[in-house]
């Protein structure tokens, strides 16, 4: 096998030296069939191991196909753009199916095994964020400036500080908290053998897709309505908590009744945490305005000298 | 580079004969550069006024610009791509965004550098997007479309400025400056997606798209709420 690859190769070289003197057009076409003569090789060589492998174990061909990819991904060293390309390898139609999967949790269904399971992408989790991000800040300030509507004290300045804010909130939850639930997990996985174990990508990416229904209730906290804002509050965390919880569930099942209640619950108590932090902390209502008002009057008597910076 | 070649060819032929028998004219062949440099003198801008440079490079910046105002499907964006004009784009509008100091306490808008950074980092984040993607740009390429494309929001903010020294702040300047920053974040994301779309997989426009409609959008909205301190 070596020896063929060998031969086709020189043989490549040889054409490609011959076609060097080809004008610019022609050369580009050649190039880019010898790219499309190479990607085959290249894909024998890694379906070799793999292929062995699976001769040991039996497996169905589900579990092999989706063995066959991280074995890619391991194949190609990680200073190479083409490693991380393997994480952006979706298109349109998966993650809008992926995004629908993390909203509408169905029964039984699990979204890792269901939408993720072969190809666990970075695409959606760091857009689905900076979406957030920026529909936090701007809904934030829409809300504080309808909440001051008709004062006529009040002259409106955008506050940029919200997004920087925001972006600290939601990408250390979307990073920080499934690296403790990864490392956690493969903790528990190394004394009781759990028949589904999540790489860290699979934990982020449906980390990152279970925020995409917060988006949406965002948008609707610009109603200056407590009710409005609690009801939309309590759908997002029971359509994506209970995705959430459907996907870890199996990991933890046979893990000790008290230690998985207490997975459970501490990822939940983390995805409420999320939520009601940034209503309470981005969208303010009358009430919260008025009192603020009246402490920022205190401290500034009370500290005349004191100037801090905004910035 | 054809005769670049033609002159490789005897030059490794004889470096595979050195051992073999000692070919030493082949050194004589090694000056290849000297005649490829003599194509180049034609275009030598050593001793032009300094006048004519920087016309020539405006020029250049000026007539992007005006392919960025009607995007026509051309190639002159992509084909010699330049950072002079995005970072004129990028400066101005960060100036122009600059509301009061930056000590006073009611002025919450964004500074010039948080306006530098969103808008390269942006633009940064964006292209190495489409790139993850598969996209067949290269890097400076799609940066300057992206930054060049910037111009339609800098001419809405320039406007908007305008506004709101003849119009004092109320809900008429309000309307104004929404449908002026609306139609010019509808023209830079129809004239970026005209230059960059070409470049993707069909089944993952979308999702190139998408990154440069929130860039712009989020520019958009930063121009919009812009007023200026007293």
């Amino acid at each position: 096998m070596c020896s063929i690859i060998s031969l086709t190769m020189t043989d490549d070289f040889l054409e490609f030296d011959e076609d060097g003197k080809l004008p610019i057009s022609i050369r580009d076409s050649t190039s880019v069939d010898m790219d499309g003569i190479m990607k085959p090789q290249k894909q024998s060589k890694q379906t070799g191991p793999t292929a062995l492998e699976l001769e040991n174990d039996d497996v169905d061909t589900d579990d092999a196909k989706a063995e066959l990819l991280p074995n890619e991904k391991r194949g190609m060293p990680f200073w190479t753009f083409e490693y991380y390309q393997t994480f952006f390898n979706v298109d349109t139609q998966e993650v809008k199916s992926r995004i629908f999967g993390s909203i509408l949790p169905w029964r039984g269904k699990n979204f890792v095994s269901l939408h993720i399971r072969s190809n666990p992408d970075l695409y959606g989790p760091f857009w689905i964020c900076a979406t957030l991000v920026f529909a936090i800040a701007i809904s934030g300030n829409i809300s504080t400036f309808l909440v001051h509507r008709g004062d006529p004290q009040y002259k409106y300045v955008p506050e940029f500080r919200k997004v920087t804010m925001a972006a600290t909130a939601i990408y250390s939850y979307a990073w920080l908290v499934p690296l403790a639930l990864w490392g956690f997990l493969t903790w528990r996985n190394s004394k009781i053998v759990s028949s589904v174990s999540y790489s860290f990508l699979e934990i982020v990416c449906v980390y990152g897709y279970s925020l995409s229904i917060y988006i949406p209730a965002v948008v609707l906290w610009i109603i200056p309505s407590e009710g409005v804002r609690w009801f939309s509050i309590v759908a997002a965390l029971c359509l994506s908590g209970s995705v959430l919880v459907m996907t870890f569930w199996p990991t933890i099942r046979d893990d000790r009744p008290r230690v998985a209640g207490a997975i459970i619950m501490t990822i939940v108590a983390l995805h409420v945490l999320l939520a009601v932090g940034c209503k309470a902390y981005f969208f303010s209502t009358r009430e919260d305005e008025n009192t603020s008002k009246l402490r920022q009057v205190e401290e500034i008597k009370a500290q005349p000298t004191l100037k801090t910076n905004a910035v | 580079m054809a005769e670049v070649d033609e002159a490789n060819k005897p030059l490794f032929a004889g470096l595979s004969d050195v051992s073999i028998s000692e070919d030493i004219p082949v050194e004589g062949d090694i000056a290849v550069p000297v005649t490829s440099r003599g194509a180049d003198d034609e275009f030598s801008t050593l001793d032009e006024p300094v006048k004519d440079t920087i016309l020539r490079d405006l020029k250049a910046v000026g007539n992007k610009f005006v392919h960025v105002m009607y995007p026509k499907k051309s190639s002159a964006l992509l084909r010699d791509w330049d950072l002079w004009g995005p970072l004129l784009l990028c400066v101005t509008l960060a100036l122009l965004l600059q509301g009061g100091s930056a000590d006073s306490k009611e002025d919450g808008g964004p500074q010039f550098a948080e306006v530098f950074v969103i808008i390269w980092f942006g633009s940064v984040i964006i292209t190495l997007n489409s790139k993850l993607l598969g996209g067949t740009i290269s890097f400076f390429q799609s940066l300057c479309v992206l930054g060049y494309c910037i111009l339609p929001l800098t001419v809405a903010m320039l406007v908007c400025r305008l506004v709101l020294l003849l119009v004092s702040s109320g809900t008429a300047s309000f309307v104004v400056r929404l449908i002026i920053v609306t139609a010019s974040f509808g023209w830079a994301t129809f004239a970026s997606t005209a230059f960059l779309a070409d470049s993707q997989p069909v089944n993952r426009k979308a999702l190139v798209v998408y990154p440069v409609f929130l860039f712009y959008f989020v520019i958009g909205w930063m121009i919009l709420t812009f007023s200026p301190s007293p």
